[in-house]
């Protein structure tokens, strides 16, 4: 590992201050600190989140919960108002990597990496999520830009995830069976405005698959989607899955999160 | 005294592995450490035109830097292949030169070109970095199959090919071969599969420039080998200036029976520069070093009856064994291949051909079975594909071609001394339901899962001894094993075994031994490996040969014990020698109460001295002292056999394959500790089922390591698998006392045929290792489309 300086921000505005294009922002530091010590990325300085008041949390309001940047995934897992409201994304969060990673790895963290088969931005997408920044409001599908790739600027701290409560929700993740990361997450949510289907590890980025939500916004079952041919084309193709693999996956975990629901 | 022999006696070592308290070679520090980073080559096969340290050298906190030019200069020979095979012509095996610091060529992903020593691990790493090295690449030659007709890697190899070698009789089979109604054919690979040990490698070596003493921690399976190797082959250090010591080691697999690269330039370098250098693989340097297991490409055929008998058996193999011969690199795809081509059953006629070849890829070595589960997967599914081709149940077709009179001549070279195919298989039926195997399927179906049902009936060599056998058979060296037993004055004792544990609990099982032997309760008796300093020279722990040899060792040093406790006894108890019984830790005068413990005989034997009224207890020309060696040589392998039924469940929508039972029935012999011996089934099934369903390495067209970490090389967890249902027959071995057979490597050897038996029964259509969820898809999604042509 390279050295580094490390700062530890007492709020956000002085973290905002502190960054640069070479420095990172530390929360859970589960892709960022392997990534460090592997030598695949290298900064100048690392500026720690977690001692920032006010960024942890969750709260619950009629309509939506909220979800503060580094709030850990054991915590949002185990949460009694997550579980009530949307027991779907309690049950993604108890789904991601292992309890280590669960009580060091922060929602915040995971989307602000944007990984292809991370599970939190299916969250996002499917629960029409607005993402709360320093300095504004951001949707979920205008957030997710690409490959670790988000609208965030330099400078830019998420403080907070806003998810709309669904009707009905389910996620269902087919793991790497090496890695456990998603070859194919999908997450299915009927919202006030209709079914998003959330795709996440397919493709290089989160995606809502618009056949698939349009079937499911008409009729709501998994029969709806039987005609609906999903193209392996702008799929991922590794040693684990093929695209054309990663396709019937989307299409067998769209049915069985439905039927989940 | 009740015999310890046989119960479930809770592993001693592991309150101190589990709560941390091990030592391994990565806790060892010396006072003025350093540590060393290997510069790798990042080409599977290049020329080395030039390494340009400078920059390195002045780099923060280096101590040295040294390349290949200096293992040169120096005269420090390379590493070896320890087992000559000969080709079919008699011509000897090809073996490439294989420096421990690259100077030519580099010939896989991973090679080492040059160590960088200093002050710290990250000033070593970081100057690592700085060393320059122009390479010219040259067209890696990657696949098994078309190794033959690819590139020449190495100037005097031609077509790659290190050995054309041959076992058994192939006018013979063509005999055979033509007297059958039918002859099954079949083409399988055997997956290349990383060992994966919990520790990485690791060497500490420091020398101490006052007695020219280097002292060698490493992660080995077989330390007094790693020193005899280092010593004469490599000639870093003269046997006595050098004490290797392989403290606690968290599993080999194999992969750390002989020494690498890494540990010769640590004990090299320390010398060179008189302090103690420190190396511990990354988990990516494991991947990329560490010798691979299996790797084989083969096409088998077998003759048969239509009544199910067989007639004749071949197997034409190309073994891949990575970029250089490694130790056991040689002997595993022959000799530890080859005689258990034919499996369990009788056969008539049939031979083995292995056509071994070189690749830029890691070299290939001993794993967990090393040449009897490739042996033992092939003729499992031939066996299950002829009962499928001739319409005969999978058991019933086994039952009819095993042997059933022990000693039973086994086909090719062993004679195998003792066994119960029958009651094995019968017992394994019995334990798996396999009559209630249609319901399963029938219920999984309603559940919209295809169900198969698979079956291995294996047996293995195990030993790897008697000495002049393995060395008839090409092997540098005599594979005995010895002990020394040592009483202490005060009654305790202290047992040094020349094998080595990394996981297998002999600090346990051989306890059992010694204290039925001697009579002296368990908690007085300690085991002491891994030393070269303390026990005498020994042979390390592969082959699963440890209780059978070692063990047996362990007897016979105690047998000596007990003669010389007799003769003090008889002069201590005024009797004659002949009337001395040993009972539960007694030597009692037959026929009286007259009786001394051995505690009260090793206290004597140590307090020989004459002084007024006391009289010595020794007798006249006795040595004081209790302390006895044994080298035991057995007169035959041991023979460990058994019977495994898996059932999966297949979800023909995915290919998700789901192991949901799973049955071994298992002859090991006699067993010492059933609850070691259930450890070493599970951990052995864990790694079968692995390479069946899960793990794969995985190398690219150029030669690069796809599978090089944990995100990408799959390894099997504890949610993969059923409660394993296991059980015992036991027909004890006749070359050894104990009666022992070996269990290490069992389910290694056995999971494999089951499993990929029962996935080929559930979807109806071969398919080879991993049985990764997308080719069992792929295959479903087939048959489905032939089935509705054919409808």
């Amino acid at each position: 590992m390279k050295t580094f300086n490390y700062h530890s921000a007492k709020d956000v505005k002085e973290a905002s201050k502190l960054s640069s294009s070479k420095s990172a922002f530390l929360a859970g530091g589960m892709t960022t600190l392997p990534s460090m010590k592997l030598g695949l990325a290298s900064y100048n300085d690392l500026i720690n989140l977690k001692n920032i008041k006010n960024l942890s949390g969750i709260k619950v309001s009629g309509k939506t919960i909220k979800i503060g940047s580094t709030t850990k995934h054991a915590e949002v897992s185990q949460s009694k108002e997550v579980k009530k409201a949307i027991p779907s994304l309690a049950a993604l969060a108890e789904g991601i990597g292992d309890p280590q990673v669960r009580n060091r790895g922060t929602i915040g963290g995971s989307i602000a990496n944007n990984d292809p088969a991370a599970d939190y931005p299916s969250a996002c997408i499917a629960l029409n999520a607005v993402i709360h920044t320093n300095e504004r409001k951001i949707e979920a599908e205008k957030f997710f830009k690409g490959m670790f790739e988000t609208a965030l600027k330099t400078g830019e701290i998420i403080e907070a995830v806003e998810f709309e409560i669904p009707k009905k929700s389910n996620y269902q993740k087919y793991p790497n069976p090496a890695s456990r990361y998603a070859i194919v997450g999908v997450y299915v949510a009927e919202c006030k405005s209709g079914v998003n289907v959330a795709v996440t590890g397919a493709k290089s980025c989160v995606y809502n698959d618009k056949n698939l939500s349009s079937a499911l916004s008409k009729n709501f079952s998994s029969s709806a989607i039987d005609g609906i041919e999903i193209s392996s084309s702008g799929m991922n193709s590794d040693i684990h899955a093929s695209a054309e693999y990663r396709a019937n996956m989307v299409k067998v975990f769209t049915k069985k999160a439905v039927e989940a629901c | 005294m009740a015999s310890l022999v046989g119960s479930r006696v809770e592993r001693k070592e592991d309150k101190k592995l589990l709560t941390g308290r091990g030592k391994y070679t990565a806790d060892v520090t010396f006072a003025h450490q350093t540590y060393a980073y290997f510069v790798r080559s990042p080409h599977a096969r290049a020329e080395i035109k030039k390494v340009d340290i400078s920059k390195a050298e002045k780099s923060s906190g280096v101590v040295a830097v040294l390349t290949g030019k200096d293992i040169v200069n120096d005269k420090i020979g390379g590493l070896i292949a320890g087992w000559r095979i000969k080709s079919e012509d008699g011509s000897d095996m090809k073996v490439p030169a294989h420096p421990p610091l690259a100077s030519e060529t580099v010939n896989y992903v991973g090679d080492h070109v040059a160590v960088v020593i200093a002050e710290s691990l990250d000033e070593a790493r970081n100057a690592a970095e700085l060393v320059k090295v122009d390479y010219k690449v040259l067209k890696a030659v990657v696949d098994t199959a078309d190794a033959m007709k690819s590139d020449q890697i190495y100037k005097d190899i031609p077509k790659n090919l290190c050995f054309d070698w041959l076992l058994g009789d192939r006018a013979k089979v063509k005999e055979a071969f033509d007297k059958a109604d039918k002859i099954i054919k079949i083409d399988l690979i055997n997956n290349r599969v990383i060992p994966n040990a919990m520790e990485p490698r690791a060497a500490n070596a420091d020398y101490n420039p006052s007695t020219e003493e280097i002292t060698l921690y490493t992660t080995s399976q077989n330390p007094h080998l790693a020193r005899i190797i280092i010593s004469a082959f490599n000639g870093v250090a003269p046997e006595n200036k050098l004490r290797v010591i392989a403290p606690d080691v968290g599993g080999g697999f194999g992969s750390k029976i002989y020494p690498y690269a890494e540990e010769v330039v640590c004990s090299w370098a320390a010398k060179k520069i008189e302090r103690p250098i420190k190396w511990v693989a990354d988990r990516t340097e494991s991947f990329l070093s560490d010798c691979h297991g299996r790797d084989h490409v083969t096409h088998a055929e077998l003759a048969v009856k239509n009544d199910g008998t067989f007639l004749g058996f071949k197997n034409e193999t190309i073994a891949n064994i990575g970029a250089y011969a490694s130790v056991f690199g040689t002997v595993t795809p022959t000799y530890l291949f080859g005689p258990c081509a034919t499996g369990v059953y009788k056969m008539p006629a049939a031979y083995t051909n292995v056509k071994a070849v070189y690749t830029n890829t890691a070299p290939v070595d001993a794993y967990r079975g090393a040449g009897r589960p490739e042996a033992t997967y092939t003729i499992e599914t031939l066996v299950d594909k002829a009962a499928r081709e001739l319409g005969i149940d999978p058991a019933e077709i086994r039952m009819k071609n095993f042997p059933t009179q022990f000693p039973f001549q086994q086909t090719l070279v062993h004679s195998v001394d003792s066994g119960d195919y029958v009651a094995g298989l019968n017992k394994a039926i019995e334990a798996a339901d396999y009559k209630g195997f249609e319901k399963r399927k029938r219920e999984s179906e309603a559940k919209g899962k295809l169900r198969g049902i698979g079956l291995c009936t294996y047996f293995e060599a195990c030993g790897i001894a008697p000495s002049p056998v393995v060395m008839m058979l090409g092997c540098g060296i005599g594979l005995w094993e010895s002990a020394e037993v040592r009483f202490n004055p005060t009654g305790n004792v202290t047992v040094f075994t020349g094998s080595h544990s990394h996981g297998q609990g002999h600090d346990t099982t051989f306890a059992q031994i010694a204290a039925d032997q001697l009579g002296v309760p368990i908690e007085n008796i300690e085991i002491s490996h891994g030393d070269t300093d303390k026990g005498p020279f020994g042979y390390g722990t592969y082959g699963s040969r440890s209780l059978t040899v070692g063990g047996t060792a362990i007897v016979k040093a105690c047998d000596k014990i007990i003669a010389k406790g007799k003769r003090v006894a008889a002069k201590m108890l005024e009797a004659s020698e002949d009337d001395i019984e040993f009972k539960n830790g007694e030597f009692v005068v037959a026929k009286s109460n007259k009786k001394k413990t051995i505690g009260e005989i090793a206290f004597a034997c140590y307090l020989p001295g004459t002084y007024g009224e006391v009289k010595s207890p020794l007798p006249e020309g006795e040595e004081p002292g209790l302390k006895e060696t044994s080298f035991f040589d057995p007169v035959n392998f041991s023979f460990p056999a058994g019977s495994h039924i898996c059932e999966v469940e297949v979800n023909p929508d995915t290919g998700e394959t789901a192991v949901v039972k799973y049955t071994a029935i298992d002859d090991f012999g006699t067993i010492i500790n059933p609850l070691v011996v259930e450890g070493q089934v599970h951990g052995g099934l864990v790694q079968g089922i692995g390479q069946a369903l899960y793990e794969n390495c995985h190398y690219d067209q150029s030669g690069q390591l796809v599978t090089a970490s944990y995100m990408d090389y799959t390894m099997p967890r504890a949610d993969n698998f059923p409660d394993f249902n296991l059980g015992f027959t036991c027909t004890p071995a006749t070359s050894n006392p104990l009666g022992t057979k070996g269990c290490g490597e069992a389910g290694a050897i056995a999971a494999p045929p089951a499993v990929m038996n029962a996935v080929m029964n559930a979807i109806g259509t071969e398919i080879s290792m991993p049985a990764t969820a997308e080719k069992v898809w792929k295959a479903c999604k087939e048959n489905k489309k032939t089935n509705s042509k054919a409808a």
